[in-house]
């Protein structure tokens, strides 16, 4: 669980510059091209036909 | 320690016939869940229920409501003991209303045409995360058992919206005490409701209820809300539902039933939909003035407002004539709701809601594997340039971006999925512990005594409800025996633990 300290001042709209940018969002980058290109040939084939045939009954 | 328990309406289809009728698909399902059980299932006790009964004080006449809403049955039982006496009925089960009591504490049935997953009590934001993805992995499990026994399949997806009008919900229940004024506490909760999809929000392809216009937005629920306080669920939704049906003695609680909140396949998401919600009806009952300070002037408007502004920056009127973006609403919120914090979880929920503000303040990809309609535009926004041509992104009403909105949301195979698998998306429960949640109740809530009786005794239970344990044994009395737990957060019954002793 991250728990940073991070002081009030921190809230305000200009953040400080020394905060590093997570490294997480750059290391996802392959990931969600192996992912795009896993499920390419499935939205190709059939993308309009599945979008059209999704209906549900409302619920709560 | 507040008793939260979290509900899932799942959207489901027969992959191999779009026409099949759900009420039917969903009935199979459940009772494919039964089959999968195994002897250790009972049915669900209808015998106590109240569902016309308003926060407000006055009960709705039965003329006056429609139809969907008259979910008690013959019986209203008002026991003044913790056991009591009930004659014995018929045992006929409408199809259309299947049930089945899990040794988990959990029911999984059909509400209207979805398969409905309601968790078992627990006692803190945590729990309730374990306990939903253990919701999760028994609907997949009941779907594995329906292609077994129907020789067909079942698709089921974890969202609100089909993109052609229907919606349908996700419900967070809290209990709260019952002298807190109820106008007061929907006053003072709409403010944190309106504003906290920020970080809550799955995300949403579609603008308008049936995604009329193309473009992207924070949340699922956000157009289907349409007025402040009200009884319904299914139509003119609230923001703040007022049924009063307490579960639970009537006298020292409330139960409140929040209908606003998305469907979350994200732990994080999850996790702080409960958590700070709880810190902020902390502040509630103890009649916090500063929440006053927030009231919105125009909160349904508002709604939609802030799940429209990806960029997070719109401002809100305030009813005082101010104005605040909901970042900084949400900031004024947590200030308040630091001062409530009385556990580790608790901590836990400040911690993270104080980074997540933080960072979606300075870049919202950086919440990319907490939040997930930051999660869902990361993805589908690369999909968009994949897809675009002559230097254009493709469009939000681009078949393959709506498809894969939906697609999004399946349980077992669908991208958030995916994306867990490959270690994108930050966890909150282990997988160890969804394990043993899909069998095992919380130790620390009522939902023990349901889930031992369900997995001990299933023999001698007839059926079993929030409150109600319904036993069906030799007696000279020759009646069903009524065990009443009317306290959600006592783990123990004395006539339940003597008959576990044996």
């Amino acid at each position: 669980m991250p728990q940073q300290n991070i002081n009030q001042d921190s809230f305000d709209d200009d953040v400080p510059e020394e905060l590093p940018p997570p490294a997480a969002a750059a290391a996802s980058t392959d990931a969600l091209d192996a992912l795009l290109d896993e499920i390419d040939g499935n939205l190709q084939v059939n993308a309009e036909q599945f979008v059209r045939s999704f209906v549900q009954k409302g619920g709560q | 320690m507040r008793i939260v328990g979290l509900e899932t309406e799942y959207g489901i289809t027969d992959p191999a016939d779009p026409r099949a009728n759900p009420i039917l698909l969903s009935s199979r399902l459940v009772n494919a869940c039964r089959e999968w059980a195994g002897e250790k299932t009972t049915r669900w006790d209808y015998g106590g229920e109240d569902p016309l009964m308003d926060q407000r004080g006055v009960r709705r006449p039965r003329t006056h409501v429609i139809p969907e809403l008259l979910t008690d049955a013959h019986e209203f039982n008002a026991a003044a003991n913790s056991v009591t006496l009930r004659r014995r009925r018929g045992s006929w089960e409408d199809p259309a209303h299947l049930n089945a009591v899990l040794t988990n504490g959990a029911r999984f049935y059909v509400d209207h045409a979805h398969p409905e997953y309601s968790g078992p009590e627990v006692s803190n934001a945590r729990d309730a995360v374990i306990w939903d993805r253990a919701g999760d992995a028994i609907a997949l499990a009941a779907a594995g058992e329906y292609a077994r026994i129907e020789d067909a399949q079942v698709a089921l997806y974890k969202n609100n919206v089909d993109g052609k009008g229907a919606s349908y919900g996700t419900h967070e229940n809290f209990l709260i005490r019952r002298d807190v004024d109820f106008d007061v506490l929907a006053a003072r909760l709409t403010p944190h409701l309106v504003t906290r999809q920020i970080y809550t929000g799955a995300g949403r392809v579609g603008l308008g209820v049936r995604g009329e216009e193309p473009g992207f937005q924070i949340s699922q629920r956000a157009d289907y809300m349409e007025t402040e306080v009200g009884l319904e669920t299914t139509l003119r939704r609230p923001i703040v539902n007022s049924r009063d049906e307490p579960h639970a003695d009537r006298s020292r609680w409330r139960r409140l039933h929040i209908i606003i909140g998305d469907a979350t396949t994200f732990d994080v998401a999850t996790f702080m939909k409960l958590g700070t919600t709880s810190l902020v009806l902390s502040a509630i009952e103890a009649d916090d003035q500063r929440l006053a300070a927030l009231t919105l002037a125009e909160p349904v408007g508002d709604v939609q407002r802030v799940s429209r502004d990806l960029t997070l920056r719109e401002h809100l009127n305030l009813a005082d004539g101010s104005v605040a973006t909901a970042l900084e609403i949400q900031r004024a919120v947590l200030e308040i709701a630091r001062d409530y914090v009385a556990d580790a979880v608790d901590a836990q929920v400040v911690g993270r809601w104080e980074s997540l503000l933080e960072r979606l303040a300075r870049d919202v990809f950086e919440t990319a594997r907490e939040i997930e309609w930051v999660a869902k535009l990361q993805l589908l926004g690369r999909m968009r340039g994949k897809y675009g041509t002559d230097g254009r992104e493709a469009p939000w009403d681009d078949p393959r971006i709506v498809a894969s909105d939906i697609v999004w949301s399946q349980l077992g195979m669908g991208l958030a999925a995916r994306l867990d698998a490959a270690g994108q998306v930050e966890r909150i429960a282990t997988d160890e512990e969804v394990a043993a949640a899909i069998e095992h109740a919380p130790q620390d809530t009522r939902a023990r005594v349901r889930g031992a009786v369900v997995a001990n005794l299933p023999d001698i239970v007839d059926a079993a409800g929030w409150s109600t344990i319904v036993l069906d044994r030799e007696a000279n009395h020759g009646h069903l025996e009524v065990v009443h737990l009317d306290e959600p957060a006592s783990a123990s019954h004395p006539l339940i633990d003597e008959l576990l002793r044996g």
